[in-house]
């Protein structure tokens, strides 16, 4: 049985804005978003109401065939649209749908990504871009059991920090099929690493060169051992990056940095780390343990 | 809390009170080793001699045809394994694409050594095609292993039939009976079967207990290897306790074939109920030869796990070959196989009912199930209003 949080089968239970939406005023547009078939076992259809002037999505609604998680994402969605910007709202990730749900178990996260690909067909309708444009279907098709091309692929990789084709088959089914397409998906993880890695080497030689003035400038003024504030922040942010985020990930979790107060450091965890009490307990003291590692040995860290 | 009304049956059961009682003086007074050359252990021994009696009167087959084993995957792999080392010339399995993951994995894995497999396919209503068995049998078929009844639909195969058929091409003919044994009545001695598997937990004895048959004469290499016991055909110290439960577990089935009709009438209580409530609702599957206490209906246009959840919350518990459910993102291969539409494929549910089921239950199932697939189905983008894009889907996929 799945491990559902409370808060998906409180919105299995009780969706909010199912159905259609039928009226409109002067000034208003109604666009529909589908995505998924029945042969996949599960669909959206996504109904948004916007208003022309202010660009404002004032109306959401949806019709969802699927599971419970499907249903509970549909409906959450429904929730995080209303009175957003349409420009706003093109923003939104599968990982905030998730989120604002407690988190889906990984072999849901699919449903999720149905939930902004609804998103991200309804408002290219709106534009008028046509859906036969659309970035993802300019891909290569990498698995043909659930129609997913490279690019869709690739950005879901980045989007989640994901390592292993497992998890891409969590989140967007290909693989979970034939499995044939499996090794073309490790391929494209690599691609993606690489290319975060390079990413990383960039901003690490920009930091190494800031701490470098930084040191320079603390020499001089002979207090080796003090950190500006600043630097103690950006010090901090850096090693959540490179260092404890991409650990946390292997389990599904994430976390951010909320703020920093004197030596308290305060962390907001997310994804599977914000389940259970006592897991969130152990977490935040080995991100302690590395961060005074690293930074400063009198630093503590809070959950907030 | 509610009442729990268990319709999942054909998952496992539970264990009859009398099978408990029987079996429980076995861990804390009776424990010894029924190999021991001492009283206390020897004792034992008769004991596992009459639980392999009735299990052998359940079966009319004789005692010394039957090896206890650990569960239903068990007596499977080895019956399979056995045929082959049997006969080590011949390299080709037949069994059927509706077979229990026990029987098609371990086929998958075989063909990677250098053995081919012929999976036989079946027809909408579940049935195989005497025709296609034949022209896949030769004289290098070791094995044919087809199961007596499908654990989702229920369907019985004509086992006997298909028996006649695989002696006169003088392959070994295994029959996964773990949903057959207690539903219907056997009898080896008047069969066509040389291997049977059957499963304690389906029968009201508890998990981790199984038995294998093996008829007189047909040669047996033991899965595992070990000390002497169970005549060398299967290693391991036996799970005396067990054992126990499974030999009174098999006497009370025999007593409980009797009144199956009992359980089959309420199934088809249920099964007419909801076909007469719910419109867009099909069995799948042959209803003709169909176990007594299975039903696998197909609801169109929703999701299994969704109704799954929804019965829960009335502390029903069934079934369902849904993608979702499962966990894999295929739906049930059994189902697949029917070649149902993916409009009712994804929303099937089976119910599987036993000799505890009773009629207040059923009507409970037939009060709350309408509203549950109603409220779904408003959810669902797939309801008559806009069958265009349902059609459309669904020309897609035959294309
Ligand atoms: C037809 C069939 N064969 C084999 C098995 C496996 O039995 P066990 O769970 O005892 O290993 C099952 C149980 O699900 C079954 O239904
Ligand atoms: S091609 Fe991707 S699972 Fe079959």
């Amino acid at each position: 049985m799945w491990d559902y949080t409370d808060k998906v089968m409180e919105h299995f239970h009780n969706p909010r804005n199912q159905g259609t939406i039928k009226e409109k005023q002067e000034g208003e547009e109604i666009v529909t978003g589908q995505v998924g078939s029945i042969a996949c076992g599960d669909a959206l259809k996504l109904h948004l109401k916007i208003d022309e002037s202010s660009q404002t999505i004032k109306d959401a609604t949806f019709q969802t065939f699927g599971c419970a998680s499907a249903i509970a994402s549909s409906s959450a969605l429904t929730e995080l649209l209303k009175g957003r910007k349409v420009d706003e709202a093109m923003k939104l990730t599968n990982k905030e749908i998730a989120e604002s749900l407690g988190g889906l178990p990984e072999e849901k996260m699919h449903c999720s990504v149905m939930g902004q690909e609804a998103l991200e067909a309804a408002i290219y309708t709106y534009k008028g871009i046509p859906l036969d444009s659309h970035e993802e279907d300019e891909g290569n098709l990498i698995c043909r059991c659930f129609g997913v091309s490279d690019t869709k692929i690739k950005r879901i990789i980045r989007e989640n920090d994901i390592t292993n084709a497992e998890q891409v088959t969590n989140y967007v089914k290909a693989g979970g099929g034939c499995s044939s397409c499996l090794p073309d998906i490790d391929v494209l993880i690599e691609e993606v690493i690489t290319e975060q890695e390079q990413i990383k080497v960039e901003q690490e030689k920009s930091v190494e060169a800031a701490k470098a003035i930084a040191t320079a400038k603390q020499d001089s003024t002979t207090q080796p051992k003090r950190l500006t504030n600043l630097q103690k922040i950006t010090l901090i942010q850096r090693v959540i990056d490179t260092e404890i985020r991409p650990v946390l990930a292997e389990d599904g979790g994430d976390m951010e940095l909320f703020d920093v107060e004197g030596d308290v450091v305060k962390v907001i965890l997310k994804g599977a780390c914000s389940g259970c009490a006592s897991s969130t307990e152990t977490l935040k003291l080995a991100i302690e343990a590395t961060l005074q590692d690293r930074v400063l040995p009198s630093l503590t860290v809070e959950s907030v | 809390m509610t009442n729990t009304i268990y319709l999942d049956n054909n998952a496992t059961t539970r264990i009859d009170e009398d099978v408990l009682a029987a079996m429980l003086p076995y861990f804390t007074i009776y424990y010894g080793n029924p190999s021991s050359m001492h009283t206390f252990g020897g004792q034992i021994g008769h004991v596992v001699r009459k639980a392999r009696s009735q299990v052998a009167d359940l079966l009319g087959a004789e005692e010394s045809e039957i090896v206890f084993t650990s569960c239903g995957t068990e007596g499977d792999n080895a019956a399979i394994l056995a045929a082959l080392k049997a006969q080590p010339k011949k390299k080709h399995i037949i069994t059927t694409e509706v077979e229990h993951p026990a029987i098609l994995n371990l086929c998958r894995r075989l063909e990677r050594e250098d053995y081919t497999v012929t999976y036989l396919s079946v027809n909408g209503k579940g049935q195989i095609d005497f025709d296609e068995l034949e022209a896949s049998l030769t004289g290098n078929t070791a094995v044919v292993s087809v199961m007596y009844a499908n654990n989702e639909t229920g369907v019985i195969f004509p086992i006997e039939q298909i028996g006649q058929i695989v002696k006169e091409y003088g392959a070994l003919f295994h029959v996964d009976a773990v949903q057959a044994v207690g539903k219907i009545p056997l009898d080896m001695k008047n069969s066509t079967i040389d291997l049977l598997t059957l499963s304690g937990h389906k029968i009201h004895a508890p998990k981790g207990i199984g038995a294998l048959y093996v008829r007189k004469g047909v040669r047996f290499r033991p899965l595992l290897i070990g000390g002497h016991q169970e005549r060398g055909r299967r290693g391991g110290t036996e799970n005396v306790a067990g054992i126990v439960a499974l030999g009174k577990a098999a006497e009370l089935a025999q007593q409980h074939l009797a009144d199956v009709d009992r359980e089959k009438r309420l199934r088809d209580k249920l099964e007419q109920g909801i076909l007469a409530a719910i419109p867009n609702t099909a069995v799948n599957g042959d209803r003709h030869n169909r176990l007594p206490n299975t039903t696998n209906i197909g609801f169109k246009f929703i999701e299994g796990e969704a109704i799954l959840l929804s019965l829960d919350d009335y502390g029903i518990c069934a079934s369902s070959g849904s993608a979702c459910s499962s966990g894999s993102l295929e739906p049930s291969h059994v189902l697949r196989a029917l070649g149902l539409p993916y409009s009712v494929l994804h929303g099937s549910i089976r119910f599987s009912l036993s000799r505890y089921t009773t009629e207040a239950e059923i009507d409970r199932v037939l009060e709350v199930l309408p509203s549950i697939i109603d409220r779904l189905r408003e959810l669902s983008p797939f309801s008559s209003d806009d069958a265009d894009w349902l059609q459309e889907q669904e020309l897609a996929i035959s294309r």
